[in-house]
């Protein structure tokens, strides 16, 4: 069992820290405060190959791992939590599942672009009345012979207002189960941005990720070819889950990074801030919340680094993905608030990073599966029922 | 075509710098990075090779350490590279660098058409003087200060900076071009550039490869070899907690002035 | 090239400085040189010659080498020498050090001297030391200078005595002083950034008495490999906050008076050679423009002098400045953070004092 990072994921995290910090950092106030999305970045960051970095070359991809994906995602995070969830949201909501579930036509007309970030992507399961319960699907896809004509609506969808290519979950009929009861049929679509009858409403004004572009997507007898089908008919839960299972290593990195970025502020401030003529580090009580933050913050990052090697490795990660969202998400709500307790009144003032930080952090608590869904999966999976 | 690139790595002055008893830098406890000027020059070499296709060689000449950034340069894009190494060109100074070099620079060959880069000067020595030494062992015509390079056929016009203004000039291949880190962004390493990196070709050159250029004698490289050698070194006396001046009138001014002309701040 | 200048290093007498013209004009740090190479000649009891390169140059400008300590001055004139080309200087000095055999030759550093500098010593087989700070050839000066700018113990220290050029400069981002010698080779050659060496006071008398020589030269098209298309002055250079060499920032403390207190900011900064920063808030007060703003949510500068005017160090100004190498503090409160990191701190009032400093740095540089 080898924890060392190889040579090329060592000059990786060199790379992916120069880049956060001449290219991500100086815009991320930015970013925030007018809930910008940072197109120029995504561009530099597409020509790097940061848009499509495990996936193979023959795609358009890197030809990396996923590990070296989950570094992006962490190092992006540490200096602006927006960033992180551009790439993750991409990457493991909409590149990934057409590269696992597409025909070799789909992947050949969607994953290079995506890759070289012509393309963004996006991923459409959340409705008003199906959070949680994505169960409780409304939004219809019906065959309509040479087409499919989808309807419904779909909420809080990430990269929305800025992407091309969007993975939408429909239902597309029903059955009866073992007991007779009426079960959906529900299926994975690619939905292209300019298919007749979609459109992307307003940016949704949030808390935190603020320049993550967060939208309602609208079908109205949106119009699509028949060659959309993502995957098996009546499969598309499925997809959906497992899908979702790739994005949780993607969040969980970018909770992993929010706390280390908060972490590495905080240690440099209180190195700097002299009250009742010492510096803050030396008291104890700074020594040892930082302690424990940090070995938090490490003990998260293996759960995430692990999930990670275990689905490049193709192996069963379902649990660790679900574990790793959920403590490294409660993790990183806990260590920025601490953080931000640690720089005092500037914490709590706009000219510091600290703040924002922690609005980002909370947001990971709950998108692509809420912290109690993970403890759904994680209990599911220990047979505890 | 090739452009070659001759690059430095160099202690990290800009974070902690570590000196040891004597008085001489620590380089070994101290950070390495690549020297400004050069990444200027590799990324002048590599917009060549976006432009025209052409091949990037690039060479160092220092310790083991140095292969781990000839590495990052191959992921930025270079296609070879060369590290010259020997205990027995250790202690070089400007003077016998540029003979290794440019000896080193004639065993990777140099055709009618290509091109050698080089930054304009290293932050660890500050000479700026191994590029035109080198380009005069060469004997290739040179060009320093270049703060713009565009191609055209098999000339360069090259915008030379001077303190108030430019010289626009023209050049015709082979020939070197020294780059102030004005000239251009240095692109990153890329994510596929990373793990293609160890597959290119990565020589060292020894002594025994050099030895039978006429640039390599053994009583002018190195340490005993180099025309200048240092004579003593010592670190400034330690700039100690802050001076208060009294008063806030014309003395203290005069004071003021006075110790700073005396330590040539002024 | 070895054979030419290793062998008899005693047959090496004089010391030359390579005197820059452009269009025409020589420049001073020309003059500067010629003074500091006066000193070598003296203690060496040498000629000190010039040498210009140059078409059509007048001839008072090159008498007056003269005055500046000059005994002789080679000019080469020829219309392919009007402007700097690498392959034409370099041919015309070497062959006129291979002929003339000087044993010390200076270069002013400047983008130009360490173009040619490099090449002519490479063509000659010699040593060269860029930027020196310091010169000496006599061994006693050489130590009286490391008593005050070292901590070696001087007089417990070994010293060859010979008269070898003692070569001084930073290395290492100036975190680490060097003397460099060139034993085994002549000219021993050294570079010399303009503004560091005092330029002496311009004797009238010595002008009259130059002895100029003009030298034969044989250039042709063919020597020069590079053609020069076009040659420009740049309309006022842009300087930045994070290149500069000094700044001088204004801080709350001008809130009296904001545009005079930026004005003798900028007036001090002039004198110094710098460019004018800011604390946040002015920045927010709309005193000056957010470009200016050092610190924590502005710009991180080093430069070699730093000058905080009316600025009482928040932490996060600090952030922005503190690794400047010398940090001179003016504030009315004698408790303002920013104290703890200055090198020089008076406490006062800055509209008093910014403007006595400037009149004392303008006065001393005249004096040079």
């Amino acid at each position: 069992m080898d924890l060392h990072l190889t040579k090329e994921q060592e000059m990786l995290r060199k790379m992916y820290r120069d880049f956060a910090q001449n290219e991500v950092k100086p815009l991320a106030e930015e970013v925030d405060e007018e809930e910008r999305f940072p197109e120029e970045t995504v561009k530099k960051m597409a020509k790097l190959g940061m848009m499509g970095i495990y996936f193979p070359k023959e795609y358009g991809g890197a030809g990396a791992d996923v590990l070296s994906y989950v570094m992006a995602v962490e190092e992006m995070s540490k200096v602006c939590g927006t960033t992180g969830v551009i790439i993750s949201a991409h990457t493991s909501l909409c590149a990934a599942p057409i590269y696992e579930h597409g025909t070799e036509e789909q992947k050949m007309k969607y994953l290079p672009k995506l890759c070289k970030g012509e393309w963004i992507g996006a991923f459409g399961l959340t409705e008003p009345g199906a959070g949680t319960d994505a169960q409780g699907q409304q939004t219809t896809a019906v065959d309509a012979g040479d087409h499919w004509v989808l309807n419904g609506s779909k909420i809080f969808i990430t990269n929305a207002g800025f992407a091309n290519v969007f993975i939408i979950i429909a239902i597309t009929g029903s059955h009866a189960d073992k007991r007779g009861r009426k079960v959906k049929d529900i299926s994975a679509f690619i939905v292209e941005r300019t298919d007749p009858g979609f459109s992307v409403g307003k940016h949704e004004k949030k808390m935190g990720i603020k320049g993550s572009s967060t939208c309602e997507l609208i079908m109205e007898d949106c119009i699509i070819p028949k060659d959309r089908l993502l995957g098996q008919l009546g499969k598309g839960f499925k997809i959906a889950m497992q899908t979702l299972d790739g994005g949780r290593i993607g969040i969980a990195s970018q909770a992993l990074g929010l706390a280390e970025g908060a972490i590495e502020e905080t240690i440099a401030y209180t190195k700097e801030r002299v009250q009742f003529g010492k510096r803050i580090s030396q008291f104890q009580n700074t020594q040892f919340q930082l302690a424990d933050m940090y070995a938090k913050t490490e003990a998260a990052k293996w759960l995430v680094y692990s999930a990670a090697m275990k689905k490049q490795n193709h192996e069963p990660y379902s649990m660790d993905a679900a574990m790793a969202k959920l403590v490294a998400a409660e993790t990183a709500s806990d260590v920025t608030r601490r953080c931000v307790q640690l720089f005092g009144g500037y914490g709590y003032t706009r000219e510091y990073p600290m703040e924002r930080m922690m609005r980002d952090a909370k947001i990971t608590e709950i998108y692509e599966g809420t912290s109690e869904v993970q403890r759904m999966v994680i209990s599911a999976h220990l047979g505890i029922k | 075509m090739k452009a070659i690139v001759c690059v430095k790595q160099v202690p990290d002055t800009s974070g902690v710098v570590a000196v040891k008893e004597d008085g001489t830098m620590d380089r070994a406890a101290m950070a390495t990075i690549t020297n400004h000027d050069d990444l200027a020059a590799v990324e002048a070499a590599l917009e060549l090779k976006d432009a025209t296709g052409c091949e990037v060689v690039v060479v160092s000449m220092g310790p083991p350490p140095a292969e781990g950034m000839l590495r990052e340069l191959l992921a930025m894009g270079a296609d070879k590279a060369v590290l010259v190494s020997a205990r027995e060109f250790g202690g070089s100074d400007t003077y016998a660098t540029s003979q290794i070099l440019a000896a080193a620079i004639k065993k990777i060959g140099v055709e009618q058409d290509d091109v050698v880069f080089c930054g304009r000067q290293a932050i660890d020595g500050d000479t700026a003087q191994v590029g035109p030494q080198i380009a005069e062992k060469l004997h290739l015509p040179q060009v320093s200060y270049a703060a713009d390079v565009k191609m055209e056929g098999n000339a360069l016009t090259v915008k030379r900076l001077l303190e108030d203004g430019y010289m626009m000039l023209k050049v015709q291949t082979p020939c070197l071009i020294t780059c102030v880190k004005e000239l251009n962004t240095p692109r990153y390493m890329s994510v596929p550039g990373i793990f293609e990196c160890y597959s290119k070709p990565l020589e060292v050159f020894n002594y025994d490869t050099l030895k039978d250029d006429e640039l390599i004698d053994l009583d002018t490289i190195g340490l005993k070899g180099s025309p200048t050698n240092v004579y003593k070194s010592f670190s400034p006396p330690v700039k100690g907690a802050g001076m208060m001046l009294e008063g806030a009138d014309k003395a203290t001014v005069d004071q003021l002035v006075g110790i700073l002309d005396g330590k040539h701040i002024i | 090239m070895a054979e030419f200048n290793s062998k008899d290093t005693g047959a090496f007498k004089g010391v030359w400085v390579f005197c820059e013209q452009r269009e025409g004009v020589i420049m001073s740090i020309s003059y500067q040189l010629l003074s500091e190479g006066r000193k070598l000649a003296n203690d060496l009891g040498v000629e000190l010659c010039g040498v210009v390169l140059g078409s059509g140059v007048k001839e008072e400008y090159i008498k007056a080498l003269g005055g500046y300590g000059a005994d002789k001055v080679y000019y080469c004139d020829h219309e392919l020498l009007k402007d700097y080309t690498t392959d034409g200087y370099t041919k015309v000095i070497c062959d006129l050090v291979e002929d003339k055999k000087p044993e010390i030759f200076l270069i002013g550093a400047t983008n130009i001297g360490r173009d040619l500098g490099p090449r002519c010593a490479a063509r000659l087989h010699t040593g060269l030391t860029a930027d020196c700070t310091h010169l000496d050839v006599d061994v006693e000066k050489y130590k009286s200078f490391l008593k005050t700018t070292s901590t070696i113990d001087v007089d417990n220290t070994a010293f060859e005595v010979n008269t070898n050029l003692k070569m001084t400069r930073p290395a290492f981002g100036g975190h680490l002083m060097a003397t460099i010698i060139c034993p085994r080779f002549r000219p021993q050659m050294s570079t010399v950034r303009p503004g560091v060496m005092a330029t002496q006071a311009y004797d009238e008398a010595g002008a009259a008495k130059t002895v100029v020589e003009n030298v034969p030269v044989s250039l042709s098209k063919d020597d020069i490999h590079v053609e020069i298309l076009e040659i420009k002055k740049a309309a006022k250079k842009m300087v930045d906050l994070i290149g500069a060499d000094v700044v001088v920032s204004v801080g709350r403390g001008i809130s009296k008076d904001p545009e005079k207190g930026i004005a003798l900011a900028q007036d001090l900064a002039n004198a110094l050679g710098g460019v004018v920063g800011s604390s946040r808030a002015c920045v927010d007060a709309g005193w000056i423009s957010a470009d200016h703003q050092v610190g924590q949510t502005g710009k991180t500068v080093h430069p070699r002098i730093y000058v905080a005017l009316g600025i009482s160090g928040a932490i996060q100004h600090k952030a922005g400045m503190q690794d400047s190498e010398c940090i001179i503090a003016v504030n009315k409160n004698g408790d303002a953070p920013i104290f703890e990191v200055a090198s020089y701190g008076i406490v006062g009032d800055l509209f008093k004092v910014a403007p006595m400093l400037t009149e004392a740095i303008k006065a001393l540089k005249a004096s040079k």
